[in-house]
């Protein structure tokens, strides 16, 4: 995506800063997987033989529901931040369809 | 010596003007406007005297000048050469040619009696 | 204990008031006042559909007997959402600019438009979801029959329950789901129902879990420990399952046609998504919060048997709180009823535009033109399919005994439905994926689905002998349903969902990269694929030049450079205009069909030509890229040939532009000589003849005469010439005032051959045809006379014939009138021909009287008049021929 020219320093880091964001909201449903994936690796009741004393399930619903809290936490923040720069790139679209629907 | 013009010019009212000079100094004049038959007519009629226009349909006045230097009976035939051309090198190109007396239209008519003149006054 | 009958009363209540919230929303939405009806909120609330009631009610039942495992299904749709960027957004832009109807018309469109593959589609949603509309049917059911007392001895019965639920639902849903025509029309009152019913059962699931937790446990540390003591304390998840099931609930949610319905044909706007891809996943998770308290407390409290599949229920009636288990059951009830809708409706959708429909118009011939007829045949195939639909669900219902074999259908029912990620995904992101491909992917998976997952899920000797499910069919034991290819020991939800996507994909992807996609099919790759690219570019396309020239850049692109231009620009000749942009005509439209069909083949053709001119659908830079496939390809058969083409082209190209530069550049060098030979010439004598006017006595009268008329002659040619220049370089400068008005051609022309004659010393022949002149021109009239003149007069100077003859023509054409003017003179050497409209351009310095400005003069003025001047050598002569638009 293009970013528009901005003449000043302090613009250009925030564009910079933008972009970084934007990288990070990509990234987050990674995050999330890797951290939903971990508990696969927990030692189970199932299992006897493994020396491990199995995970509690009140730990597992804390740790679940903690991942869950600070993807939505961050979710939310990066979209907040980024509002401007995704309004921008959806109205001018929108727009356009608008434009279309009328013509049908 | 004879007095026998031969003017090659193409522009009826500039050949008007030079016949009345000219026959007014006691020659001669006869005419012609095409370029490609002009050194035959000389070759027939052998003027004293020949007064070239540049600009000529047919062939232009600095070929036909320099076809007749080329016969060597011509070398010393007097040729005035008249051009409306004006520019520089048409000069440089006819006096190397062999031109006998170069004159830039338009011209003054004492100026142009003074030349035949003088051109007769040498070839003597 | 409330009764049945009151809960029924409570139910109905609850529906009459669903009902005047759809009502009221949708004559909002028809007032145009949306509002909060197009709110972030409600559009968060409305996909939350996703949560059945086999999630409200089984998600306790499913922990009770697994642990964590339930929340596998909520974790899946979290991250898409999280992930809105990757495919959500691109899924919701392509539906909106495609304005898709569904998961099988998106598939459809995707692949070149095809029938076949949306009734595939539509087949494999409705088996997949049919059971599930049972099973929420069930849910209904059962939870009723909680109210009715322990033993279920009540007079209540279940399959009448059922049976009106469903005529209850298939009211809602024709009412408010077949109001508009268009296919494309988002259902407001729907909409605002479901997340009303959003609403309530996310509050009934935290009532119940806040009481569970507070009321019961004593707050959060106590309960805390009670999970930990209790059957599911200990973390017991097959890691398999983990991560099959985050994966499928992704694919699931994604795929299902309710979801799709929601998620992409209702949005309304874009940042609606933005503002759900965290709000959603908030849903979910207060969703899922309090169900393992209540699993480990109805596990604690309730006799052992009892069905924790209803603990949401069972536990407040257990503590006596009639009013919170009343709110459970409106929750169960929401849930269960909201899901039923939508995925009716998007069924419908489905059933009668892909299959209903193209029976009909087949049958009634073609339909396309009984237009008026059609949209009443829609309204009906849609409220008849919403019918059918939810009789399959109540049927299936009936027929399954509502026994356990539904309880397990949901997971069933997402691996069926999750057939259509690969085609889906790889359509919106892989430009080579191809119709059969698609097709044969879903096939595949399908098969596959149907043999390890529906058939066995009615247990052995139902439909497959246990004889299969032992040995196998025909004893090939590597087919057996649950252990296909011999693998044995794994989970038979994670067996049929690996071994169907993973045949499903294969299948899809390898019959891709071996067929090849048809014209209409690659169009639509590209703007699936593309559709952030171009829909910035769709703007301004009204303007009928700009589709001109949206036209000449694709033709380039197909025909070659120099082929279309010539196309265009003998096309913009013929309609009179000037450059190489013609009006596009019909007859151009098609006549270029035509030329492209040549070298894309018909389809591809129309495709491009209509929608180039349609208008908004496809933008030039999706034509763009199929075309330069369609060139390359055509460029690897003969790529030498056109290189060779090329290079000669532009040589000869090369060599005239020199030639006439070369010739151009004497021409200048020669303008200074020129002008001061046809200045001084005059002179000459106007100077000579004075002189000899002063100077010499005794001159004639006559004499006098003679010389002063030939002064006067010749001041007036100075006059002439003077005036030629002055004219052109007035035109040449564009300061000319045109002095604009009507007269007939035939005045004109007469006009300009009595001036010209009037002066001539040689009598040239004139020949007309008066028929063709009688028309009426608008433009300066003194002008055009001017260049009439010019050419005359030239044509008496120059034509050498022993009988000149000038043939003045009229040729008429749309919007062009051509005056030719043909003599019989020889015919202007090759070498000249290229400037004889340059100023002092004379024919091998030929000396004519002319300043050799005439011919420049007239290709001014014709230029000025919005024509042209042209010189075309014919068999017996010269022709000039002038154009004049109409």
């Amino acid at each position: 995506m293009s970013m528009p020219s901005t003449p000043s320093k302090f613009l250009e880091q925030s564009g910079y800063r933008q972009r970084r964001m934007m990288d990070a909201l990509r990234l987050l449903p990674v995050l999330g997987l890797l951290l939903w994936l971990f508990p696969i690796f927990w030692p189970t009741g199932l299992n006897v033989s493994n020396n491990n004393d199995p995970v509690s399930t009140s730990s597992a619903v804390i740790y679940v529901f903690l991942v869950w809290g600070i993807l939505i936490l961050l979710s939310s923040i990066l979209r907040w931040c980024l509002r401007h720069t995704l309004e921008q790139e959806t109205t001018t679209d929108l727009d356009d369809m608008d434009v279309g629907k009328t013509g049908q | 010596m004879d007095k026998h013009v031969l003017l090659i010019e193409d522009e009826v009212n500039i050949i008007e003007a030079l016949r009345f000079l000219l026959s007014r100094e006691g020659w001669t004049v006869d005419t012609h406007s095409d370029g490609a038959s002009a050194v035959e007519k000389i070759r027939n009629i052998r003027p004293n005297l020949v007064i070239l226009d540049y600009m000529l349909p047919g062939k232009n006045g600095l070929d036909i000048l320099t076809e007749l230097r080329e016969d060597p009976s011509f070398l010393t035939l007097p040729i005035l050469m008249l051009t409306a051309r004006g520019q520089m090198r048409d000069r440089e190109q006819a006096e190397k040619a062999g031109v006998s007396r170069f004159m830039t239209k338009p011209f003054s008519n004492t100026e142009v009696i003074t030349a035949v003149r003088d051109l007769v006054q040498l070839a003597k | 204990m409330t009764s049945v009958n009151q809960l029924i009363g409570v139910s109905f209540a609850y529906v009459i008031f669903l009902f005047a919230i759809a009502f009221y929303a949708e004559r909002a939405a028809a007032l145009g006042r949306r509002g909060w009806l197009g709110s972030p909120l409600v559009y968060t609330l409305s996909l939350s559909i996703y949560c059945t009631a086999w999630t409200f009610y089984g998600a306790v039942g499913y922990a009770a007997r697994s642990g964590m495992e339930f929340v596998t299904i909520y974790l899946g749709p979290s991250l898409v959402m999280i992930g809105w960027w990757w495919v959500l957004r691109k899924l919701v832009r392509i539906g909106r600019a495609q304005r898709v109807t569904s998961v099988a018309d998106l598939i459809s469109a995707r692949y070149g438009k095809s029938n076949l593959l949306a009734i595939v589609v539509t087949i494999m949603a409705v088996v997949g979801v049919t059971p599930y509309i049972a099973l929420q049917l069930q849910s209904v059911t059962l939870s009723l029959a909680i109210f009715s007392g322990p033993d279920g001895t009540n007079s209540f019965s279940q399959p009448g329950a059922a049976f009106w639920i469903a005529v209850g639902l298939a009211i809602f849903t024709v009412l408010f789901g077949t109001r508009n025509l268009n296919t494309n029309e988002r259902h407001d009152g729907i909409v605002i129902a479901i997340a009303v019913e959003a609403g309530v059962k996310l509050v009934a699931l935290i009532a119940v879990g806040v009481f569970v937790v507070w009321g019961i446990a004593g707050g959060i540390g106590p309960m805390m420990e009670r999970i930990d003591t209790s059957p599911i304390g200990e973390w017991g998840v097959d890691p398999n399952r983990w991560v099959a099931l985050t994966a499928l609930s992704a694919a699931a949610f994604l795929c299902l046609p309710r979801m799709f319905q929601v998620l992409v044909v209702e949005n309304q706007d874009e940042r609606h998504l933005q503002i759900a891809s965290w709000a959603f996943p908030l849903y979910l998770m207060l969703m899922s919060l309090f169900v393992v308290p209540i699993a480990v407390i109805g596990l604690d409290l309730m006799p052992a048997g009892s069905n924790p599949d209803l603990f949401v229920l069972t536990v407040p009636l257990a503590e006596g709180q009639i009013g919170l288990a009343t709110l459970s059951y409106l929750g169960g009830f929401s849930s269960a009823t909201s899901m039923v809708i939508v995925a009716t409706l998007a069924l419908a959708t489905m059933v009668s535009n892909h299959i209903v429909m193209p029976v009909w118009l087949s049958v009634h011939g073609n339909g396309a033109s009984v237009s008026g007829d059609v949209r009443n045949v829609i309204i009906f195939a849609r409220r008849t399919s919403i019918m059918v639909i939810i009789g399959f669900g109540y049927l299936y219902y009936r027929l399954s005994g509502g026994g356990a074999a539904l309880a397990a259908i949901g997971l069933i029912s997402f691996v069926g439905v999750a057939q259509f990620l690969p085609a889906m995904l790889g359509g919106i992101f892989w430009r080579g994926a191809t119709r059969t491909g698609a097709l044969s992917g879903l096939i595949v998976g399908f098969i596959i689905w149907v043999y390890c997952s529906l058939l066995p899920s009615f247990g052995p000797g139902a439909i497959l002998s246990l004889e299969i499910f032992e040995n196998g069919p025909w004893g090939v034991s590597l087919l057996r349903p649950l252990a296909l290819y011999g693998i044995e020991g794994m989970d038979a939800t994670v067996h049929a969902m690996v071994w169907s996507l993973t045949l499903n994909t294969f299948a899809f992807i390898v019959i891709s990269l071996l067929t090849f996609p048809d014209p209409l099919e690659r169009l639509q790759g590209a703007q699936f694929v593309n559709v952030f690219n171009h829909s910035t570019q769709t703007r301004g396309w009204e303007a009928t030049l700009a589709t001109s020239e949206d036209l000449m850049i694709m033709s380039q692109r197909i025909l070659g450079p120099t082929e279309a231009q010539n196309l265009f620009r003998v096309e913009a000749r013929k309609q009179g205009m000037h450059g190489y942009l013609p009006e596009p005509t019909q007859a151009f439209l098609q006549n270029l069909e035509r030329e492209l069909s040549a070298s894309v083949g018909a389809a591809t053709a129309h495709a491009m030509i209509s929608q180039l001119v349609g208008g908004a659908s496809v933008s030039v830079q999706d034509l763009m890229a199929v075309a330069d496939e369609s060139a390359q390809i055509l460029e690897y058969s003969n790529q030498l040939e056109t290189k060779s083409d090329e290079l000669a082209r532009t040589a000869r190209q090369l060599r005239d532009a020199n030639d006439k530069l070369t010739a151009l550049s004497v021409q200048k060098d020669a303008f200074l000589s020129q002008i001061s030979h046809e200045l001084r010439t005059p002179m000459t004598s106007i100077r000579s003849f004075a002189e000899i006017l002063l100077d010499t006595e005794g001159l004639g009268k006559l004499e006098k005469t003679e010389y002063a008329s030939i002064i006067h002659g010749e001041t007036i040619r100075l006059t002439r010439l003077l005036d030629d220049l002055l004219d052109l370089s007035v035109l040449e400068n564009g300061q000319v005032n045109l002095n604009v008005e009507n007269g007939r051609l035939s005045k004109v022309l007469e006009k300009a051959i009595l001036t010209a004659q009037a002066v001539a010393i040689r009598q040239l022949k004139v020949t007309r045809r008066h028929l063709d002149e009688a028309i009426t021109l608008k433009t300066d009239l003194d002008r055009l006379n001017q260049v009439f003149i010019n050419l005359i007069t030239n044509a008496q100077k120059y034509c050498d014939a022993d009988e000149p003859t000038l043939t003045v023509e009229v040729l008429l054409s749309d919007e062009i009138v051509s005056i030719v003017f043909a003599d019989n003179g020889t015919p202007i050497p090759v070498s000249s021909r290229a400037v004889i409209f340059e100023k002092f351009a004379r024919i091998e310095e030929a000396e004519s009287g002319g300043a050799g400005l005439g011919l420049a003069i007239c290709k001014e003025i014709m230029t000025r008049l919005g024509g042209d001047i042209r010189y075309v050598p014919n068999l017996s002569g010269n022709a000039f021929i002038v154009d004049l638009p109409r």
